[in-house]
Protein backbone atom coordinates (compact mmCIF):
# COMPACT_ATOMS: atom_id res chain seq x y z
CA UNK A 1 0.00 0.00 0.00
CA UNK A 2 1.35 3.40 -0.92
CA UNK A 3 1.78 5.87 1.91
CA UNK A 4 -1.06 8.37 2.11
CA UNK A 5 1.14 11.46 2.03
CA UNK A 6 4.31 10.59 0.22
CA UNK A 7 6.86 13.31 0.61
CA UNK A 8 7.63 15.18 -2.57
CA UNK A 9 11.29 15.61 -1.66
CA UNK A 10 13.29 13.01 0.22
CA UNK A 11 16.86 11.95 0.84
CA UNK A 12 18.07 8.99 -1.16
CA UNK A 13 20.46 6.38 0.14
CA UNK A 14 23.32 7.76 -1.93
CA UNK A 15 23.17 11.31 -0.59
CA UNK A 16 21.01 12.94 -3.24
CA UNK A 17 17.39 14.08 -3.01
CA UNK A 18 14.58 12.41 -4.91
CA UNK A 19 11.98 14.78 -6.38
CA UNK A 20 8.53 13.31 -6.89
CA UNK A 21 6.52 15.88 -8.78
CA UNK A 22 4.15 15.40 -11.69
CA UNK A 23 5.17 17.08 -14.92
CA UNK A 24 2.50 19.78 -14.71
CA UNK A 25 3.88 20.92 -11.34
CA UNK A 26 7.40 20.98 -12.75
CA UNK A 27 6.15 23.07 -15.68
CA UNK A 28 4.44 25.45 -13.28
CA UNK A 29 7.64 25.86 -11.27
CA UNK A 30 9.75 26.45 -14.37
CA UNK A 31 7.29 29.04 -15.62
CA UNK A 32 7.12 30.91 -12.28
CA UNK A 33 10.89 30.92 -11.95
CA UNK A 34 11.26 32.15 -15.52
CA UNK A 35 8.80 35.00 -14.89
CA UNK A 36 10.60 36.11 -11.74
CA UNK A 37 13.99 35.98 -13.48
CA UNK A 38 12.69 38.14 -16.33
CA UNK A 39 11.26 40.66 -13.89
CA UNK A 40 14.51 40.83 -11.88
CA UNK A 41 16.54 41.28 -15.05
CA UNK A 42 14.30 44.21 -15.96
CA UNK A 43 14.17 45.98 -12.62
CA UNK A 44 14.70 45.52 -8.89
CA UNK A 45 12.45 48.49 -8.06
CA UNK A 46 9.08 46.85 -8.65
CA UNK A 47 7.04 47.17 -5.41
CA UNK A 48 6.40 43.41 -5.37
CA UNK A 49 10.18 42.85 -5.06
CA UNK A 50 10.68 44.89 -1.92
CA UNK A 51 10.92 41.84 0.34
CA UNK A 52 13.85 40.56 -1.75
CA UNK A 53 15.91 43.67 -0.96
CA UNK A 54 15.03 44.61 2.63
CA UNK A 55 16.18 47.56 4.69
CA UNK A 56 19.13 46.78 6.97
CA UNK A 57 19.20 49.96 9.09
CA UNK A 58 15.70 51.21 9.61
CA UNK A 59 16.79 53.98 11.97
CA UNK A 60 19.67 55.23 9.80
CA UNK A 61 18.91 56.13 6.18
CA UNK A 62 22.50 57.06 5.35
CA UNK A 63 23.93 53.75 6.52
CA UNK A 64 21.15 51.89 4.79
CA UNK A 65 22.00 53.58 1.48
CA UNK A 66 25.62 52.45 1.92
CA UNK A 67 24.48 48.91 2.73
CA UNK A 68 22.19 48.77 -0.30
CA UNK A 69 24.99 50.01 -2.59
CA UNK A 70 27.30 47.40 -1.14
CA UNK A 71 25.04 44.33 -1.34
CA UNK A 72 22.25 44.90 -3.87
CA UNK A 73 24.17 43.56 -6.88
CA UNK A 74 25.36 40.57 -4.89
CA UNK A 75 21.86 39.79 -3.61
CA UNK A 76 20.50 40.08 -7.14
CA UNK A 77 23.25 37.86 -8.54
CA UNK A 78 22.64 35.13 -5.98
CA UNK A 79 18.89 35.21 -6.58
CA UNK A 80 19.34 34.99 -10.36
CA UNK A 81 21.78 32.10 -9.97
CA UNK A 82 19.28 30.17 -7.83
CA UNK A 83 16.48 30.83 -10.32
CA UNK A 84 18.63 29.62 -13.22
CA UNK A 85 19.52 26.47 -11.30
CA UNK A 86 15.83 25.69 -10.76
CA UNK A 87 15.05 26.35 -14.42
CA UNK A 88 17.82 23.94 -15.43
CA UNK A 89 16.80 21.24 -12.94
CA UNK A 90 12.99 21.58 -12.95
CA UNK A 91 12.64 18.25 -14.75
CA UNK A 92 15.22 16.32 -12.74
CA UNK A 93 14.30 13.16 -10.82
CA UNK A 94 17.16 13.77 -8.39
CA UNK A 95 18.91 16.86 -7.10
CA UNK A 96 22.17 17.31 -5.23
CA UNK A 97 22.32 19.45 -2.10
CA UNK A 98 23.44 22.59 -3.94
CA UNK A 99 20.57 22.26 -6.42
CA UNK A 100 18.00 21.65 -3.68
CA UNK A 101 19.33 24.68 -1.79
CA UNK A 102 18.76 26.73 -4.96
CA UNK A 103 15.19 25.40 -5.03
CA UNK A 104 14.81 26.48 -1.40
CA UNK A 105 16.00 30.02 -2.19
CA UNK A 106 14.02 30.36 -5.41
CA UNK A 107 10.77 29.01 -3.96
CA UNK A 108 11.04 31.28 -0.97
CA UNK A 109 11.69 34.25 -3.27
CA UNK A 110 8.61 33.31 -5.29
CA UNK A 111 6.54 33.16 -2.10
CA UNK A 112 7.85 36.56 -0.98
CA UNK A 113 6.93 38.17 -4.30
CA UNK A 114 3.57 36.43 -4.65
CA UNK A 115 2.71 37.01 -0.98
CA UNK A 116 3.55 40.71 -1.34
CA UNK A 117 1.38 41.01 -4.45
CA UNK A 118 -1.50 39.19 -2.74
CA UNK A 119 -0.93 41.18 0.46
CA UNK A 120 -1.30 38.01 2.52
CA UNK A 121 -1.87 38.20 6.25
CA UNK A 122 -0.72 35.82 8.95
CA UNK A 123 -4.18 34.36 9.52
CA UNK A 124 -5.10 34.18 5.89
CA UNK A 125 -8.70 33.09 5.45
CA UNK A 126 -9.49 30.78 2.60
CA UNK A 127 -10.78 32.85 -0.29
CA UNK A 128 -13.72 32.06 -2.49
CA UNK A 129 -12.87 30.01 -5.55
CA UNK A 130 -14.41 32.69 -7.79
CA UNK A 131 -12.29 35.48 -6.29
CA UNK A 132 -9.89 36.95 -8.88
CA UNK A 133 -6.94 36.15 -6.57
CA UNK A 134 -7.97 32.53 -6.09
CA UNK A 135 -5.62 31.02 -8.72
CA UNK A 136 -2.62 32.98 -7.43
CA UNK A 137 -3.51 32.05 -3.85
CA UNK A 138 -3.62 28.39 -4.84
CA UNK A 139 -0.14 28.69 -6.34
CA UNK A 140 1.05 30.43 -3.17
CA UNK A 141 -0.34 27.59 -1.06
CA UNK A 142 1.28 25.00 -3.30
CA UNK A 143 4.68 26.73 -3.02
CA UNK A 144 4.29 26.77 0.78
CA UNK A 145 3.74 23.03 0.97
CA UNK A 146 6.60 22.26 -1.41
CA UNK A 147 8.97 24.61 0.41
CA UNK A 148 8.10 22.94 3.70
CA UNK A 149 9.01 19.55 2.21
CA UNK A 150 12.36 20.96 1.03
CA UNK A 151 13.06 22.40 4.50
CA UNK A 152 12.31 19.01 6.07
CA UNK A 153 14.64 17.23 3.65
CA UNK A 154 17.52 19.70 4.07
CA UNK A 155 17.11 19.93 7.86
CA UNK A 156 17.98 16.23 8.11
CA UNK A 157 21.42 17.02 6.73
CA UNK A 158 22.31 20.12 8.72
CA UNK A 159 25.77 19.85 10.27
CA UNK A 160 25.88 19.47 14.06
CA UNK A 161 25.26 22.74 15.93
CA UNK A 162 28.31 24.94 16.49
CA UNK A 163 26.72 27.40 18.91
CA UNK A 164 25.43 25.66 22.00
CA UNK A 165 24.86 28.81 24.03
CA UNK B 1 4.99 33.77 9.90
CA UNK B 2 2.71 31.09 8.68
CA UNK B 3 2.37 27.39 8.72
CA UNK B 4 1.59 25.52 5.53
CA UNK B 5 -0.23 22.62 7.08
CA UNK B 6 -0.86 21.21 10.54
CA UNK B 7 0.27 23.36 13.43
CA UNK B 8 3.49 22.15 15.04
CA UNK B 9 3.52 20.94 18.60
CA UNK B 10 3.75 23.92 20.95
CA UNK B 11 7.32 24.84 21.70
CA UNK B 12 8.29 25.50 25.25
CA UNK B 13 9.35 29.11 25.49
CA UNK B 14 12.21 29.99 27.78
CA UNK B 15 12.54 33.50 29.01
CA UNK B 16 14.45 35.45 26.35
CA UNK B 17 18.10 35.37 27.28
CA UNK B 18 19.57 38.82 26.89
CA UNK B 19 23.20 37.92 26.35
CA UNK B 20 23.92 41.10 24.41
CA UNK B 21 24.58 43.15 27.52
CA UNK B 22 27.28 40.96 28.96
CA UNK B 23 29.68 41.63 26.07
CA UNK B 24 31.02 45.18 26.14
CA UNK B 25 32.64 44.74 22.71
CA UNK B 26 29.34 43.80 21.09
CA UNK B 27 27.56 47.07 20.49
CA UNK B 28 25.41 45.90 17.57
CA UNK B 29 22.45 43.56 17.51
CA UNK B 30 20.77 41.76 14.61
CA UNK B 31 16.99 41.58 14.76
CA UNK B 32 14.63 39.36 12.80
CA UNK B 33 11.11 40.73 12.45
CA UNK B 34 7.86 38.88 12.13
CA UNK B 35 6.32 38.86 8.69
CA UNK B 36 3.19 37.24 7.30
CA UNK B 37 4.90 35.33 4.49
CA UNK B 38 7.89 33.33 5.70
CA UNK B 39 7.09 29.85 6.97
CA UNK B 40 7.85 29.10 10.60
CA UNK B 41 9.74 25.95 9.62
CA UNK B 42 11.78 27.93 7.09
CA UNK B 43 12.74 30.66 9.57
CA UNK B 44 13.90 28.10 12.16
CA UNK B 45 15.86 26.21 9.49
CA UNK B 46 17.64 29.38 8.32
CA UNK B 47 18.62 30.27 11.91
CA UNK B 48 20.10 26.78 12.38
CA UNK B 49 21.91 26.90 9.07
CA UNK B 50 23.38 30.41 9.32
CA UNK B 51 24.26 30.52 13.01
CA UNK B 52 24.86 26.86 13.83
CA UNK B 53 22.22 27.04 16.56
CA UNK B 54 20.76 23.80 17.89
CA UNK B 55 17.20 23.17 16.73
CA UNK B 56 15.80 24.03 20.18
CA UNK B 57 17.41 27.47 20.18
CA UNK B 58 16.41 28.18 16.56
CA UNK B 59 12.81 27.15 17.34
CA UNK B 60 12.78 29.31 20.47
CA UNK B 61 14.01 32.38 18.54
CA UNK B 62 11.54 31.68 15.72
CA UNK B 63 8.67 31.50 18.22
CA UNK B 64 9.85 34.72 19.84
CA UNK B 65 9.76 36.42 16.42
CA UNK B 66 6.31 34.98 15.79
CA UNK B 67 4.80 35.89 19.16
CA UNK B 68 6.64 39.06 20.15
CA UNK B 69 7.18 40.49 16.68
CA UNK B 70 10.95 40.33 16.73
CA UNK B 71 13.97 38.64 18.29
CA UNK B 72 17.65 39.36 18.65
CA UNK B 73 19.33 36.54 16.73
CA UNK B 74 22.97 37.67 16.90
CA UNK B 75 25.21 40.39 18.20
CA UNK B 76 28.76 41.58 17.70
CA UNK B 77 30.86 44.17 15.91
CA UNK B 78 29.23 46.12 13.08
CA UNK B 79 31.00 44.30 10.24
CA UNK B 80 30.01 40.89 11.59
CA UNK B 81 26.41 41.96 12.09
CA UNK B 82 26.25 43.42 8.58
CA UNK B 83 27.37 40.07 7.18
CA UNK B 84 24.71 38.30 9.25
CA UNK B 85 22.07 40.73 7.95
CA UNK B 86 23.23 40.16 4.38
CA UNK B 87 22.95 36.39 4.75
CA UNK B 88 19.52 36.70 6.37
CA UNK B 89 18.42 38.96 3.50
CA UNK B 90 19.83 36.46 1.03
CA UNK B 91 17.48 33.93 2.63
CA UNK B 92 14.54 36.33 2.48
CA UNK B 93 14.23 37.02 6.19
CA UNK B 94 13.28 40.46 7.39
CA UNK B 95 16.44 41.39 9.33
CA UNK B 96 17.77 44.73 10.53
CA UNK B 97 20.65 45.81 12.75
CA UNK B 98 21.04 48.58 15.26
CA UNK B 99 23.13 49.74 18.19
CA UNK B 100 22.40 47.81 21.31
CA UNK B 101 21.04 50.60 23.47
Amino acid sequence: MAPLFRRRISRTRHGAYAVRLPSEERELLASLVDQLRELLELTTDDPSLRRLFPTAYHDDAERDREYQQLVRDELLERRLTALSTVEDSAGAAELDEAQLTAWLTALNDLRLVLGTRLDVSEDQDAIDEHHPDAPAMAVYGYLSVLLNDIVDALAEDLPPPTDET
Amino acid sequence: MTNPAPAPAPVEIDEPVDDTRTEPDAPWIVLVWNDPINLMSYVAFVLQKLFGYPKEKADRLMMQVHQEGRAVVANGPRETCELHVFRLHEHGLWATMQHDT
